[in-house]
């Protein structure tokens, strides 16, 4: 893999750093003018999600990750792992529930997600923004309700519990944003 | 801006110079990195060097008598790119004779008042870089203890700062000062820290009363360092052993040899009047005075796009 120095690091740079795959969010050149040149760098662990900072000294090399980004449809989970395909060659991966995380409660079968590879093998899961799901569990409103005011829990056909608005029933699909968790709207079937 | 500051000066009467940004030789700091071009005279070929700092040459002047004096110019620093620098930036820099450090620094909240009216600036603070280094941290800089310095990165989050600066006091009081101190430093405000660290005393004289520290002050605003002045050295001895000792670190880390600027050592022995000077990076002071977040946004080209 290639090594890149600090003059080549910018936001979305993939670089090993304490032997974890990570993700540079920001560099800021750090430099007295008379004085030792530095890069200041935000950078995320792929594999823990957490963000740090860390600073180089301005001219030091650090290993790139070999990190890419696939389309792959989501297959199902067999309870143990859960499996993807990449739709073009219909080469398959499998990963457990801990590289999945969050993201497994927003993945209904053969729904396309993110799969962020690392070495080629399944490093973080990341659902589409927005995905449409059946509510299989909620309870039934009551006459006269609006859409104003109030919610309810409403449980979905992946498992996952949003508050959707008292008018929404059971069979009905909804659009959910997975960054936030929030309910956007009724899908029309 | 820059009518402002030419205002400022006449009103002085600080006659305004211009001097080469070509040189036959360049400054010594090892932290300096220099641009270099060929001069193509036929038969000869010489290579000459982008200036980084006009300061050399306005020395010359002053030895060879011009009084107070200043310029408006280029200045240039390879590798040097960032949100808050550009490898070609526009320098201000100014010297006073038979001014000490702290008339300068008068002079100085003088200037930025001219400059800042009716932006609501607060009141310029003076703080000695002990003082200030120790308030945000609890360490002396000017007393190197490996082990302290070593606990404070620890329990900092910038443990990193072992491995980079290793015993070396002057990079640990680089990264320590511009990651732990700097960023708090004038907000809203000019804040000039004098007394700076003998070890860190580049061009600046040695305090009188106090060999640990070196009377040079550096000028910040938002956290952004601004400027960088000198009581000057006016000792051709001293200077030439300081030129001796960078040129001897630059061979140790194998940067690109120089020689040493004799001709202003002869201006240094011929005569260099007591003085006291200041640079300032006008790009950096036009961002902050139009509120801008970086340079880019200042420059009409920055170096990406020129």
């Amino acid at each position: 893999m290639a090594t890149y120095s600090t003059n080549e690091f910018k936001a979305g740079l993939k670089v090993m750093l304490d032997n974890d795959p990570c993700a540079i969010i920001e560099n800021e050149f750090v430099k007295p003018g008379k004085g030792q040149a530095f890069s200041r760098v935000k950078i995320r662990n792929l594999k823990t999600g957490r963000v740090i900072e860390r600073t180089f000294k301005s001219g030091e090399s650090i290993e790139g990750a070999d990190v890419v980004d696939a389309e792959m449809q989501y297959l199902y989970n067999d309870g143990q792992f859960w499996h993807f395909m990449v739709p073009d060659t219909f080469e398959q991966y499998q990963t457990d529930q801990k590289v999945v995380g969050d993201a497994g409660k927003w993945l209904k079968d053969q729904d396309s997600c993110t799969v962020t590879l690392w070495n080629d093998s399944p490093l973080a899961i990341s659902p589409p923004n927005f995905v449409d799901l059946t509510i299989t569990e909620t309870d039934p409103g009551v006459r006269g309700d609006t859409s104003g005011g109030g919610g309810k829990p409403a449980t979905l056909e992946t498992g996952a519990v949003v508050r959707v608005p008292l008018f929404v029933q059971i069979g009905e699909v909804i659009k959910v944003d997975t960054r936030t968790g929030e309910y956007v709207s009724r899908v029309k079937e | 801006m820059l009518a402002e500051l030419r205002q400022f000066f006449a009103e002085r009467s600080v006659l305004e110079v211009e001097t080469p940004l070509l040189s036959h030789t360049i400054g010594t700091d090892p932290q300096l990195e220099f641009f270099t071009t060929e001069y193509c005279f036929s038969p000869q070929r010489q290579t000459l060097f982008l200036q980084t700092s006009p300061e050399f040459a306005m020395k010359r002047l002053l030895a060879a008598g011009s009084g107070c004096i200043y310029q408006i110019g280029k200045a240039f620093r390879n590798g040097e790119s960032g949100r808050f620098h550009n490898p070609e930036f526009t320098m201000l820099e100014w010297y006073r004779v038979g001014f000490t450090l702290p008339q300068l620094m008068d002079e100085i909240t003088e200037l930025f008042a001219a400059l800042f009216r009716g932006k609501s600036l607060q009141e310029t603070q003076r703080v000695s870089y002990q003082n200030i280094f120790v308030s945000y941290t609890g360490l002396d800089p000017l007393i190197f203890s490996y082990q302290d310095y070593c606990v404070f990165a620890r329990k900092s989050q910038i443990p990193e700062a072992v491995d980079i600066c290793g015993h070396d006091h002057a990079v640990w009081l680089d990264f320590i000062f511009s990651h732990k101190v700097q960023p708090h430093l004038g907000e809203n405000a000019l804040c000039m820290v004098y007394g700076y660290p003998a070890c860190q005393s580049s061009l600046a004289r040695i305090n009188e009363d106090n060999a640990q520290i070196a009377d040079r002050v550096e000028l910040f605003m938002n956290g952004v360092e601004l400027g960088n002045g000198y009581y000057e050295l006016t000792d051709a001895k001293e200077q030439s052993r300081r030129f001796d000792q960078e040129l001897s670190i630059r061979k140790q880390q194998k940067l690109p040899v120089i020689v040493k600027d004799q001709r202003l050592i002869a201006a240094l022995e011929s005569g260099l009047p007591e003085c006291s000077g200041m640079a300032i990076g006008l790009d950096r002071l036009l961002a902050l005075l139009s509120g801008s977040a970086s340079l880019d946004e200042v420059l009409s080209f920055p170096i990406r796009r020129a």
